[in-house]
C-alpha cells in the first residue's frame, strides 16, 4: 500500500511541445491517499489513461516527478514499482492452467512453493474462482480472464496499487455488475489504494470514494460521488456526470435572483454580481413540473419513459431542458412550468463553478 | 456464419481446375502408369503388378538415400526453425529500420533456386570462391567435392542461407499480432525474457510456425536444385538425396518402371507427413478458437 | 410493408441458434431486440435481412415470400456494432456509395447525402475518411449510410455499444430523429434494457435462441408474461422469492409468514410460487402500512451520486436495491427492507407469470 504523489505532471507525445494544446496531460499536482479507492473518470482523449501509464511505469513523463511513499521513482521501471494493472482486454497466459497463472508473478519472484500454493489458494478464494484452479486458461470466458488478472495483480503481497485500465470493458452487461460488486468488496476488505479509469460514469461513481473527472488533459474536479453530483464546480462534470447530465441555461444573475429568459428564479442563496459568461447549472433530479404560475415557461417535446422515472424532454426558448418525474406520475397537458428546487441550483461563471456567499 | 448458395461460383474454379488436371493430374497418373509396367523397348509395354514396388522396397539403394534424406530434413528444421524465430524476434518492429530489415530479409528468397546452388558451389571453391580460401587460408583442409563433412556442411549451411528468412518472415507477421498490453502484463509480473517468450510469444506464434515448419518440412524433402548443382549428389553418392537419386535412375538410367514406382513411394511419403501435420495445425485451431 | 417471419427457425453445426420463430413487424415502427449475449440477436437480425436462410420457415416481405431471395434485392440497410465504413472513401463517398449502386443521379445523390450529413451532423466533415474521424462520427457515417438508401428495412446490431457512455447517450437521443424521418421498420438489437426503455416502439426479449415476449416496450416492462423477460428486462437484475401459499397463510422462503392479500397476492389459488421485484421498489423505510418487510445482511453499498445501490443477502438469495439518496449505511449489519404489495408480480415455479404486479396496471 502505498501513497503516490504527483509533483508538475505534464506529458507530451510530441518530442518539442511549444503550448499547452501540445500536451496530452497538463501540469498535474495531485497526492493520492494510500488505500482509497479513486475513479479516474473522462471522455477518450481526455488523458486518463495517459495518466495511468504513467503511474505503472509503462510511460515515462516528459515533464515532472513521481513518488511513491516519499520515494522518487520517476525513473524506476514498472517492475520496480510493484503495482498491478489489469487492461482492457483480458491477459491470461493460454498455455497455463488458472493456477499457474495466479502463481507467476510470485514464482518469478523465486518465492517458497509452500508459500504460493497458499497465497494462490486464498486469491483464488477471494474472486471466486477456487473450483476452476486446475482448468486451463485458454478457453474461459471474458469474465473469468479479467478475474484471473485481477487475482495475479492482488497475488503480492506487498503490491503498492492496483491500477485498472477501463477492465470491464468486455464483459458483459449482466456480468458486470458482479465484477463490480466483486472489486468493491475486495477494496473494502484489504484496502488496497486503486486506481479504476473508465469513462463510464456508473462504473466511476459506484466505484470510487473519490472520483477525478479529467477534460483535455486537466483534472477539473475531484469529490465523492456526492459532491460531483451536488456541486459540480465545472459546467463539464455537470455534464458528464448524470444520466441525463445538468442542465445549462444562460442567465443574468444579482445577489439571490436570477433572471432567464425574461423569468425570474429565486436562487435561495446570494452569489453577488459574477462577471463574465454566466449560467445557471440545476440537475434533472432537481426539477419538476407543475401547473402553477412560478417556474420557467417550457414546452414538452417527448416523455421517455425509463421504467423506474420520466425523463421529460421539454424546450425552453431554443433550449434543452431535461426534467425528471417518477414512475407514476400524471404528466397533463397544463403542466407548462418547470420549478427549480433551489438546493440543486449552482451558478457558473465562465463553466466555473461560482460560490455562494456565505448568509 | 454462411454465405448464400450460389452454385454459379464453381464456374470460377473450372479454368484452374483444366490447369491443374493438365499439368499435375494426368501426369501424375502417367507415372502411376510407368509403376506398374515393364518394358524391353521399342515401346512395348507389359504388365508388372506390383513388383516394381517390391523391388524398390528391397532396394538398398532406396533406404540409404531416404536416411540421408531424413538425416538433412531433421538437421535442416532444427537449425532453421530456431534461427528463424531467433531473428524474428531481434528484428525491429517499427520505423525506417523495419522496412529495410524486412528488406534484406527477403532477398534470399528472391533468387533462383540453380543460381543459390552455383553462387555456393562458387563461394565454396577453395580456388576462387571466398569461403574455400578463407578456410584454406585458417589451415582447414575443405572440400566438397571430395569430403563427407565439408560436402554435407556446405548443402546445409546453403539451405540455411537460403529459406531461414522464410521462417523468420513467417515468425515476425505472428509476433506483430501480439498486442502490447501482453507485453505490458508481463513487465508487471515480472517475468523473465525467457518466460516472457516461452508463455506469451510462442504460444501467440504457434499457428504460423506450424505453417512454417510444413513448408520446410515439404521443400526440404523434395530438394533438387541446389545440392545438385553444388555436389552432383558427391563426394560418392554422400549428398544424394532422395529425388537426386530418383532422376538419376529415371533419367541416367532409364529405368522408367523403378522410377516410377519409387516417385510414387515419395509422393505417398510426403503426403501422409503433410497430413498428420495439417491435422495437428486444425486441432490446435480449433483448441485455440471459441 | 411489413415484415412477417413465420416459424423461422436457425439450426448450424448441431446447434440451435433460433428456435421455430413467429413475428410480425409492421412498418414504421421501431423494434428493439433485447437480450444478453450470443442469445440469438444477431443470428435473427441476419435472417430478417437474408444474409443467412433458415432451416425452417419463411420470411414474407411486404406479402411477398422472399426466403430465398439474396439480400441485395431487399433493400435492407444494416448498421454493426464496429463501426464499418470504406476506409479507402471520403465520408461524402460513403455516405454516396449505396445509391452509386442503384445508378442514381449525380444530383439526387448529392441532395441525399447531403441530407444525411445534415441529419447526422457529418457535414463539417464531408471531405475526410473516415480512419480520421472519431469513433462517434465513424458511426454516424455508418448510420447515414443506412438511412440514405431509403431501406424499408433497417437493422441496427448494438451500434453505440464501442462508444463512450455519454456519447452513446447523445446518439441515442437522435436515433428516435432519424427513425422519425425515414419511416421504415427499424430492428435494434441490444443487451441494455435502459436503451430499450429510452428508444420506445415494440420491444421482443430473446432468450437462448427463443423469443419470450413480444408488445409494446411498456407492456413488457411491466407486465413481462414470464419470468425469463422480467429477467431480461431488467438492470439491475430482477430480485425473486419463493413462497407458499396454504389457505390463508403466505409462507417466505426465509420462513416469514404473512398475511398478504393486496396486489398480485389477491385471489391467489393454494401451491408454490416466486415473487419478484425490481430493485428500485425496495424501500428503506415502512412507506405503505401493509408493506411487506424483510431483513438481510448488508453486502455492499454503491454510491451513484443521486442514488444508492443496496447489495444485501436475504436468506439464500442475493438482492439489489435501488433507493433514492446518498445513504451510508454500516456494511455487514443487518438491513431491514421494505416492499409495496402493489409491487410484487407473481411467476409460478416454471416461471409464467401468474399475475403482474398492480401497480402496472395503474401506469
Amino acid at each position: 500500500m502505498a501513497k503516490i504523489t504527483l509533483e508538475n505532471l505534464a506529458h507530451s507525445y510530441l518530442p518539442n511541445p511549444k503550448h499547452e494544446d501540445d500536451y496530452a496531460l497538463k501540469e498535474l499536482n495531485h497526492d493520492w491517499v494510500d488505500g482509497e479507492a479513486y475513479a479516474l473518470l473522462g471522455s477518450s482523449g481526455c488523458g486518463k489513461s495517459t495518466l495511468l501509464n504513467i503511474i505503472s511505469g509503462l510511460l515515462h513523463p516528459s515533464q515532472g516527478r513521481i513518488l511513491f511513499n516519499d520515494k522518487d521513482v520517476t525513473n524506476a521501471p514498472t517492475t520496480q514499482r510493484n503495482i498491478a494493472q489489469v487492461f482492457q482486454f483480458p491477459v491470461v497466459y493460454d498455455t497455463m492452467t488458472v493456477r499457474d497463472n495466479l502463481a507467476f508473478p510470485l514464482r518469478n519472484r523465486g518465492a517458497d512453493p509452500t508459500y504460493i500454493k497458499d497465497r494462490v489458494q486464498q486469491i483464488a478464494a477471494m474472486i471466486g474462482m477456487e473450483d476452476s484452479l486446475n482448468h486451463k486458461a485458454r478457453g474461459l470466458t471474458a469474465d473469468a480472464k479479467q478475474k484471473i488478472s485481477l487475482g495475479r495483480g492482488m497475488v503480492r503481497e506487498d503490491v503498492n496499487a492496483l491500477l485498472f485500465d477501463e477492465p470491464l470493458t468486455v464483459i458483459d452487461p449482466h456480468m458486470k455488475w458482479e465484477l463490480r460488486t466483486q472489486l468493491k468488496s475486495l477494496h473494502h476488505e484489504f484496502g488496497h489504494t486503486m486506481i479504476y479509469v473508465t469513462h463510464d460514469q456508473t462504473e466511476a461513481l459506484t466505484f470510487a470514494d473519490k472520483v477525478v473527472v479529467m477534460y483535455d488533459g486537466r483534472v477539473v474536479q475531484m469529490g465523492t460521488p456526492q459532491e460531483l453530483f451536488e456541486t459540480p464546480e465545472h459546467t463539464f462534470v455537470g455534464y458528464f456526470i448524470g444520466s441525463p447530465g445538468m442542465n445549462v441555461l444562460a442567465a443574468e444573475v444579482q445577489g439571490d435572483t436570477a433572471v432567464i429568459g425574461g423569468t425570474q428564479i429565486a436562487l435561495g442563496k446570494g452569489f453577488g454580481r459574477p462577471a463574465g459568461n454566466v449560467e445557471l447549472g440545476v440537475r434533472p433530479e432537481f426539477t419538476s413540473l407543475s401547473a402553477c404560475d412560478a417556474g420557467l415557461p417550457v414546452t414538452i417535446k417527448r416523455v421517455e419513459d425509463v421504467g423506474r422515472h420520466k425523463i421529460v424532454r421539454a424546450d425552453f426558448q431554443g433550449t434543452e431542458i431535461n426534467i425528471l418525474a417518477g414512475e407514476g406520475e400524471n404528466i397533463s397537458p397544463d403542466m407548462n412550468r418547470v420549478v427549480f428546487d433551489t438546493a440543486g441550483i449552482n451558478v457558473y461563471s465562465n463553466s466555473w463553478r461560482v460560490a455562494p456567499e456565505v448568509a | 456464419m454462411n454465405k448464400t448458395v450460389n452454385q454459379k461460383a464453381w464456374f470460377l474454379i473450372l479454368p484452374v481446375l483444366l490447369l491443374v488436371a493438365f499439368s499435375a493430374v494426368i501426369p501424375l497418373m502417367t507415372v502411376v502408369n510407368y509403376s506398374v509396367q515393364d518394358t524391353f523397348g521399342q515401346n512395348k509395354f507389359f504388365w508388372a503388378g506390383l513388383d516394381w514396388f517390391k523391388e524398390m522396397m528391397a532396394s538398398e539403394r532406396m533406404w540409404d538415400a531416404l536416411g540421408r534424406q531424413i538425416a538433412f530434413s531433421a538437421i535442416i528444421l532444427a537449425i532453421e526453425i530456431p534461427l528463424g524465430i531467433f531473428v524474428a524476434l531481434n528484428m525491429p518492429k517499427k520505423g525506417f529500420w523495419a522496412s529495410t530489415c524486412l528488406i534484406l530479409m527477403s532477398l534470399p528468397l528472391l533468387i533462383p533456386w540453380n543460381v543459390v546452388g552455383t553462387i555456393w558451389q562458387i563461394f565454396g571453391r577453395v580456388d576462387i570462391g571466398l569461403l574455400g580460401y578463407t578456410l584454406a587460408a585458417l589451415g582447414i583442409d575443405y572440400n566438397y567435392t571430395q569430403d563427407f563433412f565439408a560436402a554435407w556442411a556446405t548443402v546445409i549451411v546453403m539451405d540455411v542461407w537460403h529459406w531461414t528468412s522464410l521462417v523468420a518472415l513467417l515468425a515476425y507477421a505472428g509476433l506483430q499480432s501480439i498486442p502490447d498490453a501482453y507485453y505490458q502484463a508481463a513487465k508487471i509480473d515480472q517475468a523473465s525474457r525467457w518466460k516472457v517468450f516461452r508463455f506469451i510469444e510462442l504460444p501467440k506464434i504457434m499457428g504460423v510456425l506450424m505453417i512454417a515448419i510444413l513448408l520446410r518440412f515439404m521443400d526440404s524433402f523434395m530438394i533438387y536444385t541446389e545440392p545438385f548443382v553444388v555436389t552432383g549428389g558427391g563426394p560418392g553418392n554422400s549428398t544424394t538425396f532422395l529425388s537426386i537419386d530418383l532422376v538419376k535412375m529415371a533419367l541416367g538410367q532409364f529405368d522408367l518402371g523403378p522410377a516410377a514406382a519409387f516417385s510414387i513411394m515419395y509422393y505417398l511419403v510426403i503426403l501422409l507427413i503433410s497430413y498428420v501435420f495439417y491435422t495437428v495445425m486444425t486441432n490446435l485451431d480449433k483448441r485455440d478458437g471459441h | 410493408m411489413s415484415l412477417v417471419l413465420e416459424g423461422v427457425s436457425k439450426v448450424m453445426n448441431g446447434q440451435t441458434h433460433i428456435y421455430p420463430t413467429d413475428l410480425e413487424l409492421q412498418s414504421g415502427t421501431m423494434n428493439v431486440l433485447l437480450g444478453p449475449t450470443s442469445s440469438g440477436k444477431t443470428s435473427l437480425m441476419r435472417l430478417m435481412a437474408g444474409l443467412d436462410v433458415p432451416n425452417a420457415g419463411k420470411v414474407i416481405w411486404g406479402g411477398k415470400d422472399v426466403t430465398g431471395m439474396r439480400v441485395q434485392d431487399r433493400g435492407v440497410a444494416m448498421v454493426y456494432q464496429q463501426f464499418i465504413n470504406y476506409p479507402s472513401m471520403t465520408v461524402y463517398e460513403n455516405i454516396a456509395s449505396p445509391m452509386r449502386l442503384l445508378k442514381q443521379s449525380a444530383d439526387q445523390i448529392d441532395a441525399a447525402v447531403k441530407k444525411a450529413a445534415d441529419l447526422m451532423k457529418l457535414t463539417p466533415f464531408l471531405d475526410r475518411k473516415p480512419l480520421a474521424l472519431s469513433g462517434g462520427q465513424q458511426q454516424r457515417c455508418a448510420l447515414a449510410r443506412a438511412l440514405v438508401k431509403d431501406a424499408g428495412l433497417v437493422l441496427l446490431d448494438e451500434p453505440l455499444a464501442n462508444l463512450d457512455y455519454k456519447l452513446r447517450e447523445e446518439l441515442r437521443a437522435e436515433i428516435p430523429k432519424i427513425f422519425e424521418e425515414a419511416g421504415s421498420i427499424f430492428v435494434y438489437a441490444t443487451t441494455e434494457p435502459e436503451e430499450a426503455l429510452l428508444l420506445g416502439g415494440n420491444t421482443a426479449t430473446i432468450w437462448e435462441g427463443r423469443i419470450t415476449q413480444f408488445d409494446k416496450t411498456p407492456i413488457v416492462y411491466r407486465q413481462p408474461v414470464n419470468a425469463t423477460t422480467a429477467r431480461v428486462f431488467s438492470d439491475p437484475p430482477m430480485n425473486f422469492l419463493k413462497f407458499e401459499k396454504a389457505g390463508n397463510q403466505i409462507r417466505f422462503a426465509d420462513g416469514q409468514l404473512s398475511s398478504a392479500t393486496l396486489g398480485a397476492f389477491a385471489g391467489l389459488g393454494d401451491g408454490s410460487y416466486v415473487a419478484g421485484f425490481r430493485p428500485n421498489h425496495l424501500k428503506l423505510n415502512k412507506e405503505a402500512p401493509d408493506a411487506l418487510e424483510f431483513t438481510g445482511k448488508l453486502n455492499v453499498t454503491e454510491i451513484t451520486g443521486s442514488e444508492t445501490f443496496i447489495h444485501l443477502k436475504h436468506h439464500s438469495e442475493n438482492w439489489v436495491g435501488l433507493v433514492h439518496g446518498v445513504k451510508n449505511l454500516k456494511i455487514g449489519a443487518p438491513l431491514s427492507v421494505y416492499l409495496d404489495q402493489a409491487h410484487v408480480y407473481i411467476f409460478a415455479q416454471d416461471g409464467t407469470s401468474v399475475a403482474p404486479a398492480s401497480y402496472a396496471a395503474a401506469v
